[in-house]
């Protein structure tokens, strides 16, 4: 075995996540934001009343400095993609680049077609045009986010596509099922409506900073409405397909589900952890029977996970433990192989291949086919050295998926709140403070999201099929290291221009005649 | 005719720009950063060669990785 140093997966781990995470710092605001002020700008054109022009335009303004500081930025995740992840490149690229490709067409002509009209379109065509401009514009964005899940869900869930051994490259045979597979659908869904849930909680935070300043008053309050009311259908429709993404999750990899849960030991009737603190010093990947409770506490609501995986009460719900010794009934009736068998499959799998493109007849060509196809389910598990390596981090998914669920919770009761309030907010300064403040919260439940369904998928750049030590190139760690410290600045500098452009900006606030952005 | 109101649209836009000015340099600024410095000197294409090559690249390195027993 030519080994790879582990250290150089967790530098392009690292390098990968943080340009991610930088990167989804401007998107869901971009997807958020852009569905308010085209609501504004839709009330405008019905109302004809000027204040929502200004009101829309404003907004508007905020939406066009975060796209100009994150336009781009996911530009450097394929550059990663090109150097760090070569083989996974090589391997799934087929499959990969579809989504990406038509990401990019549909971002590059519809977004920037629109955007223009939207900037610079005021007074020159007419209501309706720039209207349908400005929904156009967040449509495409709405459909670019929709080609990038596509490529992420397939990774979580892969589908539609068959192994070709002489390119050595996953070929996709059914476009449909890649593009609409149900993971692919319940995550854009999901991740789509959570960011509608940031953008609402950005615009009510501004609008009662305004409130707290005694300023701009009619345009706050008029603003909070309008973003409350999208904010709290968002959170629901968040809610429920985060409910329908848990089942998906039961479903296709079952591992980040007992991660997220903290279960250790499966079984039937499980219940769901509402919250609790885990045992610093548990040993999550240990097989050996242990009865002992990994939680120093927790509240657990009866049989509610078992529903949430099974939609039964007294369903099977497999834990850590489980999923590395199998032998549990799967929900189509069979009986779940171990680890250590998966990872025996993977190993002839792997060398299957080897001996498949080493042959130089026919007849060993067509053995090695066969068995390779017999096992490239298990492909990937021919890389793991031991069944520990498949078990994610506990601690970090365990505590991402509560304060993403405790912060969803939060906005329902904050959006709900400020309805119910109305323009009584503005007496109440701390619940005001208490609303400027949650406006990195939204940002830290989004983020939460994205550690929950990437952190909880380890060791795996495609589940099952490759994990991340088969996935990488071959580089120097230290090459890596420097590339993570300089996308560290580079992108810290941006962050820090986007904060003092938005800042000018909000301190400004709406104008009465708002120039060209 | 209908290319010239085209163009004159986004001239005009271009021309009337107060804060986009600032904006476009950042956007600017950041393309030449990510394609003629990163792209360039710190992340070149890992596999280079012809089709062929690459492909006995990633095979020889998906077959030599897999753990033994």
């Amino acid at each position: 075995m030519n080994t790879i140093d582990t250290s150089l997966v967790d530098w392009s781990r690292a390098q990968f996540a943080l340009t991610a995470m930088y990167h989804w710092l401007f998107v869901p605001l971009t997807l958020g934001l852009g569905i308010v002020m085209a609501i504004m700008e839709s009330i405008y054109v019905r109302t004809g009343r000027e204040f929502w022009k200004q009101t829309a335009r404003f907004w508007m303004k905020l939406f066009g400095i975060n796209f100009a500081m994150g336009v781009a930025t996911g530009i450097i995740l394929e550059f990663e993609f090109g150097t760090n992840w070569s083989n996974y490149s090589w391997f799934v690229g087929d499959i990969f680049g579809a989504p990406l490709a038509i990401e990019g067409i549909l971002a590059f002509f519809m977004e920037s077609t629109f955007i223009a009209v939207m900037y610079f379109g005021w007074n020159k065509v007419s209501k309706r045009a720039h209207l349908a401009a400005t929904w156009l514009t967040i449509i495409g964005a709405t459909l670019s986010a929709w080609w990038i899940l596509v490529a992420n869900a397939w990774m979580q869930h892969p589908v539609g596509m068959e192994f070709n051994p002489d390119t050595v490259r996953n070929e996709m045979v059914d476009f449909t099922a890649v593009a609409f597979s149900p993971v692919a659908v319940v995550k854009f869904c999901h991740t789509v409506s959570s960011s509608w849930v940031l953008g609402a909680v950005f615009v009510v935070g501004v609008s009662c900073w305004y409130l707290l300043r005694g300023k701009h008053t009619e345009f706050a309050h008029a603003s909070i409405k309008v973003a409350a009311w999208f904010g709290l259908a968002a959170a629901l429709i968040t809610a429920h397909t985060g409910h329908q993404s848990g089942r998906d999750i039961a479903l296709f990899q079952p591992m980040k589900l007992a991660a997220a849960e903290g279960l250790y030991n499966g079984g039937t009737g499980r219940g769901l952890v509402l919250g609790g603190i885990l045992r610093p010093d548990a040993d999550w990947t240990s097989t050996a029977a242990n009865e002992e409770s990994k939680f120093l506490f927790h509240i657990e609501c009866p049989y509610a996970l078992s529903l949430l995986a099974t939609h039964k009460a007294d369903g099977y719900v497999p834990g850590i433990r489980n999923l590395q010794e199998g032998g549990y009934p799967l929900p189509d009736g069979a009986i779940a192989l171990s680890a250590e068998e998966k990872m025996a499959r993977g190993r002839l799998a792997i060398a299957a291949l080897a001996d498949y493109r080493k042959a130089t007849d026919e007849a060993s060509k067509a053995a090695a086919l066969a068995t390779l196809r017999e096992n490239f389910d298990y492909f990937g598990y021919g890389y793991l050295k031991s069944p520990a390596e498949l078990v994610p981090n506990v601690p970090l998914t365990f505590y991402s998926f509560r304060i993403m669920v405790v912060l969803g919770g939060y906005f329902i009761v904050l959006f709900a709140g400020l309805l119910i309030l109305g323009k009584k907010v503005a007496k109440k300064q701390l619940l005001l403070w208490g609303v400027v403040l949650s406006v990195p919260l939204a940002w830290m439940a989004s983020q939460a999201g994205w550690v929950v369904a990437e952190v909880g998928r380890q060791p795996w750049a495609i589940q099952g099929l490759l994990p991340n030590v088969a996935a990488i190139s071959r580089l120097e760690t230290s090459s890596v290291q420097t590339t993570f410290f300089i996308f560290l600045v580079l992108f810290t500098l941006l962050l820090l221009a986007e904060l003092r452009i938005m800042g000018k900006a909000i301190a400004a606030g709406p104008e009465t005649h708002t120039p060209n952005a | 005719m209908l290319l010239r109101r085209i163009v004159k649209f986004y001239v005009e836009g271009f021309r009337s720009m107060t804060l986009g000015r600032t904006l476009w340099f950042i956007i600017l600024l950041k393309l030449f950063i990510m394609f003629a410095v990163l792209k360039a000197f710190f992340f070149p294409s890992y596999l280079q060669g012809e089709p062929e090559e690459k492909e006995a690249t990633v095979a020889s390195e998906l077959t030599d990785r897999a753990a033994t027993e």
